[in-house]
């Protein structure tokens, strides 16, 4: 009997593990893994919270590991042109129960593995079907377990409001993916899906959570609704729209539903398809951090998307980052005085970062401050030292140009992402 | 120059600060030790450790710095960087002596190297709430064994608590040899007299049944997510510095 048992478990194992693989490798595309901005509380000794993300590890890749992400299956009846799941794909196809996510969750939560669950899933059926099945797992993590780590579910476009509703109360975050980051390029590579049926959720949710914030400022019993808000996705790199383009979609989508993220992902190349960047493509990860960057300085530093991509210059730079990139195109705007200046015009500043910036302010009070205060104060000198004056007789006087500033810098700096430099390589 | 030597307490860095002004000393430096006789130091000043002097300081202290100023300079203590006695002192004196909240002067020398060891600190912290990795034992405890670079276990407790709450844990700091164990309704220290042999085979052999498969599934989860074209070992090791891996399951 007892053999019979472990035989029993161990082929459970083996099966638990080989849905895990398959449906774990077709999650991974999707890169947005954050698990903050909720402020989920642990009550009723429950197990679990959600407040700050922490990422738990890092992939080889150097990407953040901080949801359990996974598909509940990859069966798909869609045929996106971009996606491994698509239905002409001819792979291997698995799907979990809810009772098996439910417990993955649970005891790599317990392990100090993960912040929480991240369930997306090929929509098999139709849209409600699959949106049911998401919110059942939530809801058993929240109900059944008493579960208050961070849940983020995927909105299956076209899903019901009603769905859409309990997904709400159940889950810190929802998304829907834009994946094209304009409809011309969702047409031409996801033909099943409809712009119309994207954006239905979205306005949904971005109401319900307006609605509940008002309700919860009135009561403070009243339910928590999506309290991390919802993002998206755009694939960068499979249609041909520039930064411009793409920027100012985010820029739309931020503005108009609210979102807490837009996260971009460099196609990988993992079909063949004529639509499509061939197979051997490299994926585009500079452009990627590069979109990363103007996005952080369009949310925190105060810059206009336009002042970033504009019709003049559509794309961004890659050789260097968007702050400094805008900095030497207006060189009218330096030096900057950093014992004067506002906050606003030291974010500005390339090499100063919100922390530094937040010190010198607090720190200029006390005293003048010059370049051994700046260094400390985690300044990266040799590249703010072209745009700023302070206590000191010693600063940049020539008058230099902006390309002559940027050829100084790119001569002293290593971009980490600079790994196809062969005597880099070599370093591991 | 006047060394005083103390034993390396929070209450002995406050005793000190109090016989500094006590005895109206102006050049002095901080060492942490046993005081023995005719060593060393020409000058020196045993500072004995007394419970109601520190007190005396702490309550100036708190007038002077902001409530997050006091817990900022205690974690920098207790972190217990070697050398760093004479920079806590530093901040201490200045923060006395001055009229206003120094706090956010950086450009001062020891508010900016106390910012400066909390920072380290706090991201030691952050990476322990991070990489600790509980094994599920069969009396259902839930251990986990750091080895962090400073003494950061006392600045966890908070975390782990209200995070696991419905769960027995333990958190062991293998290099200064003490943990915290939590019971399902409170915190104890505690320290564990196991050979340091046969210590994590005995954690082994103690595993629940399905430990093992849930670890296996975790590093087939860390393997699948990876994706090979887009590697990236620099920033990989950037992440997670390699002194980590020893007790981070997927890594070992
Ligand atoms: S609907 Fe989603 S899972 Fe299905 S093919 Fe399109 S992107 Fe892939």
């Amino acid at each position: 009997m007892l053999k019979i048992l472990v035989f029993l478990n161990c082929m459970d194992a083996d099966r638990i593990t080989e849905k895990l693989n398959i449906l774990a490798d077709a999650a991974k595309y999707d890169v947005s893994c954050a698990s903050s901005g909720s402020k989920r509380k642990n009550e009723n000794k429950g197990l679990g919270n959600a407040s700050n993300g922490i990422c738990h590890s890092y992939t080889e890749d150097g990407r953040c590991v901080s949801l359990l992400k996974i598909l509940l299956t990859n069966h798909c009846i869609f045929d996106c042109a971009y996606c491994v799941s698509r239905k002409s794909n001819d792979i291997q196809r698995a799907a979990f129960t809810v009772q098996e996510v439910v417990d993955l969750t649970i005891n790599f939560y317990r392990r100090n593995y993960i912040e929480g669950l991240f369930l997306s899933s090929g929509i098999f059926k139709d849209a409600d079907f699959t949106m049911e099945r998401l919110v059942r797992v939530a809801k058993k993590l929240r109900l059944e377990h008493n579960f208050h780590g961070y849940i983020h579910l995927k909105s299956i476009p076209g899903a019901s409001d009603e769905l859409m509703n309990e997904a709400g109360l159940y889950a810190d975050r929802l998304s829907v993916n834009l994946e094209m980051p304009t409809e011309a390029g969702l047409k031409l590579l996801a033909p099943d899906k409809s712009h119309q049926d994207m954006i239905k959720p979205m306005s949904y949710l971005k109401n319900a959570i307006i609605q509940h914030t008002e309700e919860k400022k009135l009561f403070k019993k009243a339910p928590m609704f999506a309290p991390a808000g919802q993002s998206t996705q755009v694939i960068i790199g499979a249609t041909p729209e520039d930064d411009n383009q793409i920027l100012h979609s985010a820029n739309y989508f931020y503005k108009s539903f609210k979102l807490r993220r837009v996260y971009y992902s460099g196609y990988v190349p993992v079909l063949e398809d004529s639509r499509l960047p061939a197979l051997n493509t490299s994926v585009p990860m500079v452009r990627e951090n590069r979109l990363y960057q103007a996005d952080w300085l369009m949310r925190n530093y105060g810059f206009h998307v336009s002042e970033i991509v504009n019709n003049q210059q559509p794309h961004l730079d890659l050789d260097i980052d968007p702050k400094l990139s805008w900095a030497i195109r207006n060189m009218h705007e330096f030096p900057v005085d950093v014992n004067r200046a506002d906050l606003k015009m030291i974010l500005r500043v390339p090499g100063i970062g919100i922390l530094s910036a937040q010190k010198i302010v607090s720190a200029r009070k006390f005293g003048k401050l010059n370049w051994e205060h700046l260094k400390r104060m985690g300044v990266s000198v040799n590249r703010a030292k072209y745009f700023i004056t302070c206590q000191s007789k010693e600063f940049e006087r020539r008058d230099l140009t902006g390309s002559a500033i940027k050829q100084f810098i790119l001569a002293t700096s290593h971009s980490k992402y600079n790994k196809n430099v062969p005597t880099q390589l070599n370093l591991f | 120059m006047t060394t005083l030597i103390y034993d390396g307490t929070f209450e002995g860095l406050l005793t000190a600060v109090f016989d500094v002004y006590a005895h109206k000393l102006g050049n002095v430096k901080l060492h942490q030790g046993e005081y023995l006789e005719g060593t060393l130091f020409d000058e020196k000043l045993h500072v004995v450790t007394d419970q109601t002097r520190a007190a005396r300081v702490l309550k100036l202290l708190k007038l002077k710095l902001s409530t997050l100023g006091v817990q900022r300079l205690y974690a920098a203590h207790l972190a217990e960087i070697p050398g760093e006695d004479n920079n806590l002192l530093g901040f201490i004196r200045y923060a006395i002596d001055s009229p206003e909240n120094i706090e956010e002067d950086y450009g001062n020398k020891y508010v900016m190297r106390i910012s400066e060891i909390v920072r380290m600190v706090r991201r030691e912290k952050h990476r322990m709430e991070a990489f600790i990795r509980f094994q599920k034992l069969r009396d259902g405890l839930f251990y986990a064994a750091i080895e962090p670079d400073f003494n950061v276990l006392p600045l966890l407790i908070k975390h782990f608590k209200s995070r696991y709450a419905d769960m027995k844990w333990m958190i062991y700091d293998l290099r200064r040899k003490y943990g915290i164990y939590y019971d399902l309704h409170d915190t104890q220290f505690i320290t564990l007299d196991f050979a340091e042999s046969n210590r994590q085979t005995d954690i082994v052999a103690a595993y629940t049944e399905d430990e093992n498969m849930y670890q296996h599934l975790w590093k087939n989860y860390f393997k699948s997510v990876n994706i090979a074209s887009r590697k990236n070992t620099k920033l990989h090791v950037r992440h997670i510095p390699k002194r980590y891996w020893k007790h981070l399951t997927e890594k070992i």
